[in-house]
């Protein structure tokens, strides 16, 4: 069962799992056979899985939700880049800065700045679908992502 | 009569597991189960709302060939369904009473915009959001 609309749906269950676990503690390493316990299935097979139900990378997957984490902590709270980084999962505010600003476009203190100004239209949506609707789009790896930026590739010429 | 929406359905993937998840875990009454050979029209309904009906659907024949049936079982093992809210009078109380009795949180009762908010998945997959008063 290789193709996307054929997965069983038990399996999809399991692999939901795994997406819930992430999404509530985006903050914790991973790794793959941790993943993989909770939905049940082998490391082998778990990132392929992953993928094909959800579009994603596990990995891939993780860092969006810290992005968004890290979007939230920026927007509602005053605390600093350096704290958020270290909440949100990385281990230094350099690799936290990079892949910010790899994947939002903006370095986080721009971001910080902008959401302030723009607050207050968006206060009737639930706070959780709020946060959700402002997920970075990540469906091309992070190292692709640069490589077409120092190209000077606009994703939407493609 | 009240006008307005009556009855929003959800699909599962197996009805007597829904409705027993429903009524003995979130305190839902059920209200009309009828069935007409592989039909099963089944729904429940809050106490606080007489005028509101959820139903509990399995995609499946007669409405929908195998294709489409195993397509939305799908969609909803993925947890890709509408997002689902509950209302509760207190979150937190909520929070231990259903995780006492074995409901899937998959958020823990947090503090946020004024309000109380938890998460919570059906057997099935639809996720809910539960949101209560902040206790200050």
């Amino acid at each position: 069962m290789t193709r996307e609309n054929t997965q069983d749906p038990a399996l999809l269950r399991r692999l939901l799992r795994a997406k819930d676990r992430m999404d509530a503690a985006s903050h914790e390493d991973w790794p793959v056979d941790r993943l993989a316990d909770v939905s049940a299935v082998s490391q082998a097979h778990f990132a392929r899985s992953f993928k094909q139900a959800f579009g994603v990378p596990p990995h891939r997957y993780l860092l969006t939700r810290r992005i968004e984490r890290a979007t939230a902590l920026l927007r509602d709270t005053d605390l600093p880049v350096t704290e958020i980084a270290f909440r949100t999962g990385w281990q230094s505010l350099g690799t936290f800065g990079r892949i910010f600003r790899d994947i939002t476009g903006e370095t986080p203190s721009t971001v910080r700045k902008r959401a302030r100004a723009a607050a207050n239209a968006l206060e009737l949506v639930p706070g959780c679908f709020l946060s959700a609707a402002q997920r970075p789009e990540l469906d091309i790896a992070v190292l692709e992502k640069r490589r077409r930026i120092a190209a000077g590739i606009n994703r939407s010429d493609q | 009569m009240n006008q307005g929406v009556e009855t929003v359905g959800l699909y599962v993937r197996d009805q007597d597991e829904a409705l027993a998840f429903y009524v003995d875990k979130l305190g839902f009454k059920a209200h009309t189960d009828v069935r007409n050979g592989d039909y099963r029209w089944l729904t429940v309904q809050h106490p606080d709302q007489p005028s509101f009906q959820l139903g509990l659907f399995k995609p499946g024949p007669p409405m929908h060939d195998a294709a489409t049936a195993q397509g939305l079982q799908a969609m909803v093992a993925k947890g890709a369904m509408p997002p689902l809210v509950l209302a509760v009078a207190d979150c937190r109380a909520a929070y231990e009473r259903m995780r006492g009795l074995g409901v899937e949180f998959t958020q823990e009762p947090t503090d946020r915009y004024g309000a109380v908010d938890a998460s919570f998945r059906d057997p099935s997959g639809n996720g809910w959001k539960m949101i209560g008063k902040s206790s200050h």
